[in-house]
């Protein structure tokens, strides 16, 4: 079985601006939704206390605000979790007190409302809400330093910065989809952002790795057309991983329970976004760069004749012949 | 037929590593390493403790100004005012020819700054001391709180100091919202205990006084734990603290109440005895967390250093409150900065779900695989199995958790792993379609794979690394198994995928069916 024709060579970059015009459209859609509808913060990063509760019977959600309305947790947010019998409870307060926390008082507040077990409580305090959402910009932060570092050693500046520009692309589109959707951002979903980061770098130095190859190899010196050949014979590989991931992560959507819904939701997005970017855009921000293959090649010859020399020297000395 | 090459022999003990390792984890052996299963996976609470190290500072404060009163009284030296406040202790040294052996006395306690004004001293600890003592109230407030965990019989507490002043407390063993309380409590409660003196002279005022005109006299005014309207107005520096508690049993009174019997070190036996000697027929509050539970008349002195604490406790409070003062006091409060409990059901639920989405997800990659790729494909998902494998080996062997974010971590790498051998597989494909001879096709398929494979893997390791770093819990475990997934999968696809390939190259050659072995024509 084969996806593509592997000797046709689609022309991608004859077609950048179009797509490039697409993308920056994303991207300001999902600016705009960031700024104007902005992200659903979790308890993770905004603090807080969150009680999940499981009914044997429906939950009565209408009777649980009221009786939560009589107490101080007025206004506390009620909806309905994966099934029918299922709550959560978000509640802005938390209770820093060991012995008496906020899980006892509800177990009391409920009572009346019916039978039902409380599977899970999560509290996060405000300095510790503080401190996640510090560390995750930091680790987000530093592995864009990383990336770009790593990639600019290995291949040249310019492809690192392609493959930034890339992933800030894929990135902020993910982040402007859980904003529209209202996904509620907790730690799972940095995890997810940051994993979207990982594939779709992943997928750009793939093809990134091919346009290096051709430019060593072929003699063609037009980019454009070694950029074309290159991101078309890695086609296959694009789809056919993309594809065997999407299905991986669908499943996990469809079957994974309500807690990794959002995980698996952001994962998908970034999937498809990712996809898309490192065969139709990733390349193209290197040639909106100006990457200059006579350049690159002079260079490679330069270090390939400067290797020459030092073996050359080394095998004269190490035949006693200086 | 090369069927001993290197690569082989290496993806062969690869495998039986894999399938040894973690067979304890698959099939819940009774022995062997097994993967740990997170507390959202399992179910338990998870608590981050902040202790207020201050309380420390001020509690060491208080126990030198216990030692200067004993110390005075001990020796007849007459002092007036000694007062303490948060940070430091002030008195006054009646007869200027007590002040040598006062700054004697003083300069054996370590870590003190004293200055001195006359006959008045003013005692601080210094910065360095500060720092140590709050040092030491986080690591004394771990060690305490695992005494405790450890006497009321959880399986497997862990309790771990996280940065300067943070401790994290898990408990995978709760099952129900009572035993969750009754572990909160018992961390939770100081178990501070004091023997104070009651301030006979003007314990008749208790009630028409305020804190502040108490505070006048050295004393302050503490209520029963019983009926907060009985108030007892109590010397301020305790005559013995909780400190030289070393042993403490539940027993039963006369009137089958329980109460607890408490013994005190050496020194603190012979403080209480000295007190207890020179003050029969006043009375002694025996103070738990701030609040009095008895203030017996002294009838005698009191020997021997035990005691006892008796008054409104169920047997259950009085078998938490022994362990507590067993296990030591706790240096300073510690306050909830961040709670998760899992419930057993909802782990198991999580359990279930994620096992059926990375089974079903697993089975589509794999039979994708072979239909695109046909034998490639099957020899690809040799290498993905056996990947799995691993990863549970690794995980098992160094006791890292298997979390929520941990297990989809493991069905990311199922659809990641594949991506080396499609990238191989692809190269090997366009070589074949140039005409080039199978083993050649193989060989060059590798190495010309080889730069990207690295590249790419490389790069997500390393954010994985940093993920790792900076991370907390879940994300932790998504990291963690994200990298041993990558590392393995260089292992099975890139080395153990290449042997056999090495191994069967004569005969895919010979037999000329490339359709039947990758897929393509």
């Amino acid at each position: 079985m084969e996806f593509f024709k592997s000797d046709k060579i689609y022309n991608f970059m004859g077609k950048r601006l179009p797509f490039l015009g697409f993308s920056s459209l994303l991207v300001i859609a999902s600016l705009v939704i960031l700024f104007t509808k902005g992200l659903n913060f979790g308890i993770d990063f905004a603090g807080g206390t969150l009680v999940q509760v499981q009914y044997e019977q429906k939950a009565p959600i209408d009777k649980i605000r009221d009786v939560l309305n009589e107490t101080k947790y007025k206004g506390s947010s009620i909806t309905e979790f994966g099934t029918p019998e299922e709550v959560v409870i978000r509640i802005t307060n938390t209770s820093p007190d060991i012995a008496n926390d906020i899980s006892d008082e509800m177990h009391k507040i409920l009572d009346s409302t019916g039978s039902f077990e409380v599977r899970r409580v999560d509290m996060v305090g405000p300095k510790v809400g503080n401190e996640l959402r510090e560390k995750g910009l930091m680790a987000l932060g530093l592995s864009l330093i990383v990336i770009l570092i790593y990639v600019s050693f290995r291949f040249e500046w310019r492809f690192a910065v392609a493959s930034i520009l890339a992933l800030a692309h894929d990135v902020t589109i993910a982040l402007g989809a859980i904003a529209l959707v209202g996904v509620e951002v907790n730690l799972d979903i940095l995890a997810a952002i940051l994993t979207i980061l990982g594939y779709s770098l992943n997928d750009t130095i793939i093809v990134f790795d091919r346009i290096r190859e051709g430019v060593q190899t072929s003699k063609e010196s037009i980019l454009d057309k070694v950029v074309n050949e290159s991101v078309s014979k890695t086609l296959s590989r694009t789809t056919l991983t993309s594809l065997t991931t999407f299905f991986v992560v669908v499943t996990l959507y469809l079957f994974g329970g309500e807690i990794i819904n959002g995980f698996a939701f952001t994962m998908l997005v970034g999937i498809i976004v990712g996809t898309y970017s490192s065969i139709f855009i990733a390349a193209s921000f290197l040639v909106q760069l100006k990457f200059s293959i006579s350049d690159y090649r002079a260079k490679e010859a330069e270090k390939l004749k400067k290797q020459k020399e030092k073996d050359k020297l080394r095998a004269m000395y190490e035949q006693g012949t200086v | 037929m090369k069927i001993f090459n290197y690569r082989l022999i290496i993806f062969a003990l690869s495998i039986i590593f894999g399938v040894v390792f973690s067979i304890p984890s698959l099939m819940q052996t009774d022995s062997g390493k097994k993967i740990s299963l997170g507390l959202d996976l399992q179910g338990g609470l998870h608590m981050l403790l902040g202790v207020n190290t201050h309380e420390a500072v001020t509690s060491k404060i208080k126990t030198i100004a216990t030692s200067v009163k004993y110390f005075t009284d001990d020796e007849d030296i007459l002092i007036d005012s000694l007062a303490i406040d948060e940070e430091s202790i002030t008195f006054t040294v009646l007869d200027p020819d007590e002040l040598a052996r006062m700054d004697e006395m003083l300069a054996k306690i370590k870590g003190l700054e004293i200055s001195k004004v006359n006959t008045d001293y003013t005692v601080k600890l210094t910065s360095e001391e500060i720092e140590r003592t709050k040092d030491l109230s986080v690591s004394q407030a771990v060690e305490t709180i695992r005494n405790r965990l450890d006497q009321f019989g959880l399986a497997e507490p862990t309790v771990v100091r996280q940065g300067t002043t943070d401790i994290v407390v898990q408990l995978p063993g709760i099952k129900t919202a009572e035993d969750e309380k009754a572990a909160r409590e018992l961390i939770s409660k100081p178990a501070n205990l004091e023997l104070m003196a009651i301030d006979e002279v003007r314990a008749d005022q208790v009630y028409t006084m305020s804190e502040a005109e108490a505070s006048q006299y050295g004393d302050i005014i503490l209520e029963d734990t019983k009926n907060a309207a009985v108030k007892y107005l109590v010397k301020e520096i305790p005559i013995l603290s909780g400190s030289q508690v070393i042993d403490a049993q539940v027993a039963f009174d006369t009137a089958n109440q329980p109460i607890i019997n408490f013994t005190l070190n050496s020194s603190g036996a012979r403080i209480f005895g000295d007190f207890t000697g020179k003050n029969v027929g006043s009375r002694l509050a025996v103070v738990l967390d701030g609040k009095v539970y008895s203030a017996p008349n002294i009838r005698e002195r009191i020997g021997g250093g035990s005691g006892q604490i008796s008054g409104g406790f169920t047997v259950q409070e009085a078998g938490n409150v022994a362990i507590a003062l067993r296990s030591g006091a706790l240096p300073a409060s510690v306050k909830l900065l961040e709670k998760r409990s899992v419930g057993p059901s909802l782990g198991a639920d999580s359990i279930k779900a994620s096992t059926i989405a990375l089974v079903s997800g697993f089975i589509i990659v794999f039979i994708f695989m072979i239909v695109y790729y046909r034998r490639a494909g099957i020899i690809a998902n040799i290498a993905l199995v056996t990947n799995i494998f691993i990863i549970i080996s690794v995980m098992a062997m160094f006791g890292a958790t298997l979390t929520l974010p941990g297990m989809a971590g493991i069905v990311l790498t199922v659809g990641m792993a594949v991506d080396a051998n499609v990238i191989i597989g692809e190269r090997i494909r366009e070589l074949l379609k140039q005409g080039v001879s199978v083993p050649k096709a193989i060989e060059d398929g590798y190495s010309n794979a080889m730069r990207a494979i690295l590249d790419a893997n490389i790069t997500t390791l390393l954010v994985a690394v940093i993920l790792y770093a900076y991370g907390t819990g879940p994300i932790k475990g998504f990291a963690i198994t994200i990298s041993i997934g990558i590392l393995a999968s260089m292992l099975t696809a890139i080395l153990g995928t290449h042997g056999i390939y090495e191994a069967l190259a004569s005969k895919i050659s010979k037999d000329k069916d490339l359709k039947k072995w990758f897929g393509v024509k």
